[in-house]
């Protein structure tokens, strides 16, 4: 196990370099003049030229690259064009609010996901497992930025239950920072009427994020359930008297979530390229909307850095659940193995 | 062991019929059942795979999942129909009154669950009164008495970190802990290595008697039955052809399936004779023959065979068959 | 031991029957295995509809779908525009049903660019293995280690905006994993008994990846990118809507829905019906692969 865990870090290391490799030719390959749209149309060929050299435009390629990882592993990603401030700093301001954009998006997709699946396994071919199964997969084919107007048009702009896109209304003043979540620096300084107004602002943009892994977990959940349920070790139980709901509860759920869990941990992917797309339509001030702005207006610097975090942190993340997933297999497979 | 027998029926199965609704078309799985096992007694069920053995098992247990049906019939289990009962009242015979032991125990098993706990779980179930430490306490007394060793410690386990033997013994222990009066064993020695299905059934004799209880043995493995039942009832497609006692049945087989199913076993065959095997398949359940179900493989069938099915005859105190060639008159 | 004849064997044409009578076999039970299942008919249904609406959008649409009539902008449906009509003037209807000509070129060219390439890469990698794998295996890695979108927004925004860079941008997204699956199923074929006879026979290796191996990843491959349909004019779709793929006036629907983004409120019509299409397209193709997979299950078949 622990070789294992070295020989993926491993391979994660080559990645990064890797991600950093091509982030960084991605630059080269822009037709545009970066330089020129920074400037303006206007601008005279000596402003052009100094710009030029002070990003180092004017060094032949080789020597960029270096100066590139030189700044890398100093932790200086650049400065931004559109912003005017160094890349990281813009980082770690926006950071945060995706990762509660997504960990809200999260907990809906769980906890509306797993109890849709399991009780759509339990309750087969019921007027719910139908619905269910329908839900999951319009949810699946839904395209992100389609289903945040639609909401948006009726629970904010015809129905007023739910509020304007942004974080926060802009006559509150946001707590002191701390994570940079505003939910959380809300509960630690107990202002619980940001607390709530943050909230009630993350909510339809979390759906919106949070649908498509409901859809994928739901169907998970209902697949592994069905599979549990069908195994001898049910039966077993049901022998032993318990009832129906312990037989579920004790033995059929702790089962039917090894998949499922793998399943949480690969939407986390899709939050990702979700979050790009929804920060863009609600306004919220994440790196999904940092990284499309960069990505729409050449600002390099930008597009390398924020587009290196995405990619670690996605790398990161499929680490994990495949160690997760060597972790609680050996369990399951030589089960199944000897049978 | 003939000590303890008497003669009140603990279980008695009567015209249990038992149909799946398959989109394929009904399939007739039990067609009026009837046997009985008495208190302290051993009784085995043989028969080739798909006869129904292990439907009867689980009827009596009332787990016929749908498309199947209990159509017919009553399991009189200590005067009370087991199949007119509540589900909550079932639920409180199953697993205190009435355990089963299964044929893939590492299957069998939750693999996600510690061994220790599942066998404690089969006592919190039926006594609530019992807190963990205490159940826990009894359960390790019973991996004990199963004779696994350093029991503390495999209670920890998890079964696929069990040999196949080891887990059956796991899940003898968890069916017999709350001590039943019936113990079903369905094929329980069937999915072990042969060196290992001895210890087995010595285990089980020798628990069995500790505790008292009656078995209904289900094999197709008749070596297994002639050892440690009593009384032993012959299957065939559906139907109960012969019943008796063990000594008798085998030794002196009345109906022509079972004299069939003797004369498969390679026991004094030398080494140039052809084995001996029963011509014909068994019939589909799904449009079983009328009249008797073996007529058409039987080498003594007549004519009456194929129409009517014949009635339980009884031979002696305690040797039925289902016969035709024994009808009285 | 009796000697095997030469009149015992098979000959060719018995061979030729057999086989035939295999696939025929195999075909039609796939038929009633598509046709027991009501939601994969359904999605098979949308799909072919979409065809048929791109084969004969000029006969279907009402109006041209690039005109504009400025003073008959942002009108709500009606018997005259269908749709209702955009912030131009043109009428959505029409304009949907041409776009439907772009989503179904855009899917099928990322299928035939980014499939190949990503079975070829597979095979090769997978077949001669050592480090030409390993080198292979690595780019996939890092293609990988982006989520699909951002690479195609990356790629797209880098190549510069517009339908064929967008396509391309798709299809560099796309490859690795086609690519993994080749391989994946080239290392399990290699050793088999098949190739290892061809390969005493004398043939040379390249002839041995691209006339035998490649054939039998091919099934496969095919059932995993009419899975990838659906994401894959989602993501098309995506790169519409932010402006990086078909330009204007070109009727894409995540164009559309973008265009429509500011009149949301009280002209709901111009976003949400090109976004409708979307779904109903990407879930007809979802069906139909959920059915495909049913299909191609063996435990089912055996049934």
């Amino acid at each position: 196990m622990g070789n294992y865990l070295l020989k993926r870090l491993a391979t994660l290391g080559i990645t990064v370099a890797g991600i950093a490799v091509v982030t960084f030719f991605l630059s080269l390959v822009v037709p545009l003049d970066p330089l020129a749209a920074i400037a303006g149309p206007q601008a005279p060929q000596e402003t052009v030229d100094r710009l030029r050299v002070l990003y180092g435009f004017d060094q032949p390629m080789y020597v960029q690259f270096f100066r590139y990882l030189e700044r890398l592993i100093q932790g200086d990603l650049g400065t931004s064009f559109q912003t005017g401030r160094p890349v990281l700093d813009d980082i770690i301001q926006f950071f945060p609010a995706t990762l509660e954009l997504a960990t809200v998006a999260m907990v809906i997709a769980i906890g509306f996901g797993i109890p849709l699946g399991v009780l759509s396994a339990v309750y087969r071919n019921s007027l719910l497992d139908h619905l269910s199964r329908i839900i999951s997969l319009i949810g699946v084919s839904m395209p992100v930025f389609w289903l945040g107007l639609v909401l948006m048009l009726v629970f904010y702009f015809k129905l007023g239950w739910l509020p304007e896109p942004g974080r926060l209304d802009i006559m509150l003043i946001e707590p002191p920072r701390i994570t940079g979540m505003l939910m959380v620096d809300s509960a630690i300084a107990l202002d619980w009427v940001v607390f709530w107004d943050a909230l009630r602002h993350a909510v339809l943009p979390a759906t919106v994020l949070g649908l498509f892994g409901l859809a994928g977990i739901a169907r998970i959940a209902r697949s592994s359930m069905l599979d549990v349920l069908s195994q001898e070790y049910i039966k077993t139980a049901r022998i032993k008297g318990l009832s129906e709901f312990m037989v579920i509860l004790r033995h059929g759920l702790p089962n039917a979530l090894v998949p499922t869990v793998i399943m949480i941990g690969l939407t986390y992917g899709s939050l990702l390229e979700g979050a790009v797309l929804t920060e863009t339509i609600f306004s919220w001030p994440g790196l999904g909307r940092y990284l499309t702005t960069a990505f729409l207006t050449l600002d390099l610097n930008a597009i390398v850095g924020g587009t290196m975090l995405v990619a670690i942190s996605y790398s990161l993340v499929n680490l994990l659940v495949d160690l997760l997933y060597a972790y609680l297999n050996p369990k399951i497979t030589l089960a199944y193995a000897d049978g | 062991m003939d000590a303890r027998v008497t003669n009140q029926p603990l279980l008695r199965v009567e015209d249990l019929c038992i149909r799946f609704y398959t989109l394929r078309g009904v399939v007739h799985a039990l067609d009026e059942i009837t046997l009985h096992v008495n208190t302290g007694e051993s009784v085995g069920i043989v028969g080739e795979t798909g006869c129904g053995k292990s439907i009867t098992a689980r009827g009596i247990l009332r787990l016929i999942d749908p498309p199947g049906r209990i159509v017919k019939g009553t399991v009189n289990f200590e005067g009370t129909d087991l199949l007119s009962l509540s589900e909550r009242d079932i639920r409180k015979i199953r697993g205190s009154q009435i355990s089963m032991i299964m044929q893939e125990p590492k299957m069998s098993l939750n693999p996600s669950m510690r061994v220790g706990k599942q066998v404690a779980e089969t006592l919190m179930v039926h006594d609530r009164s019992l807190n963990k430490r205490a159940a826990r306490a009894q359960a390790l007394e019973m991996l004990a008495a199963v004779a696994i060793p350093d029991p503390g410690r495999m209670s920890r386990r998890y079964p696929h970190e069990l040999s196949g033997g080891m887990a059956q013994r796991i899940m003898i222990a968890m069916m017999l802990v709350t001590r039943p009066k019936l113990l079903i064993a369905d094929e329980p020695t069937s999915a072990l290595d042969v060196t290992i299905q001895a210890q087995i059934i010595d285990l089980m004799n020798d628990l069995i008697e500790q505790i008292g209880s009656s078995v209904l043995m289900i094999s197709h493995d008749l070596g297994v039955v002639a050892e440690t039942c009593d009384r032993v009832i012959v299957m065939y497609a559906g139907n109960v052809v012969e019943s008796g006692r063990v000594t008798d049945v085998l030794r002196d087989p009345q109906h022509p399936y079972t004299q069939g199913l003797l004369k498969t076993l390679p026991d004094q065959v030398d080494a140039d004779d052809v084995l001996f095997s029963i011509e014909g398949t068994v019939p589909s359940l799904l449009a079983p023959p009328t009249g008797c179900r073996f007529a058409p493989r039987c080498p003594h069938v007549m004519e009456r065979c194929r129409v009517e099915v014949p009635p339980i005859t009884p031979l002696s105190s305690d040797h039925d068959v289902s016969c035709f060639l024994h009808e009285p008159g | 031991m009796a000697e095997i004849t030469a009149k015992d064997a098979l000959n060719h044409d018995e061979i030729r029957r057999l086989r035939l009578d295999a696939r025929r076999r195999y075909l039609r039970d796939s038929y009633v295995l598509w046709r027991r299942n009501p939601i994969t008919v359904v999605g098979t249904l949308i799909i072919l509809t979409l065809l048929l609406i791109a084969a004969a959008a000029p006969l279907l649409a009402t109006h041209d779908p690039y005109n504009q009539i400025l003073a008959e902008r942002l009108l709500p449906p009606s018997a005259d525009y269908w749709f209702g009509s955009d912030n131009l003037g043109r009428d959505i209807y029409s304009r949907v049903i041409h776009g439907s000509r772009l989503t179904l070129m855009i899917a099928i060219l990322v299928a035939i660019t980014s499939g190949p390439l990503g079975l070829m890469i597979g095979v090769v990698a997978g077949y001669l293995g050592g480090a030409v794998d390993e080198i292979l295996m690595r780019v996939a890695d890092i293609f990988l280690a982006f989520p699909k979108l951002i690479l195609a927004i990356a790629f797209a925004a880098a190549l510069g905006a517009g339908l064929e860079n967008a396509i391309l941008a798709i299809a560099i997204a796309n490859w690795p994993g086609y690519a993994r699956l080749a391989r994946a199923e080239t290392l399990a074929v290699r050793n088999s008994d098949y190739i290892q006879a061809i390969r005493v026979l004398g043939a040379g290796r390249l002839r041995i990846m691209f006339l035998h191996v490649t054939p039998m990843c091919l099934s496969t491959l095919i059932v995993r990118v009419s899975l990838d349909m659906g994401a894959i004019i989602l993501i098309a779709a995506g790169l519409g809507f932010l402006g990086l793929g078909a330009q204007p006036p070109s009727p894409e629907w995540g164009l559309m829905v973008s265009d429509g983004r500011n009149y949301i409120v009280d002209q709901w019509w111009v976003s949400t019906l090109p976004g409708t299409a979307i779904l109903i397209v990407v879930l007809g193709f979802n069906l139909v692969g959920d059915g495909l997979r049913d299909i191609l299950d063996p435990h089912q078949r055996q049934s």
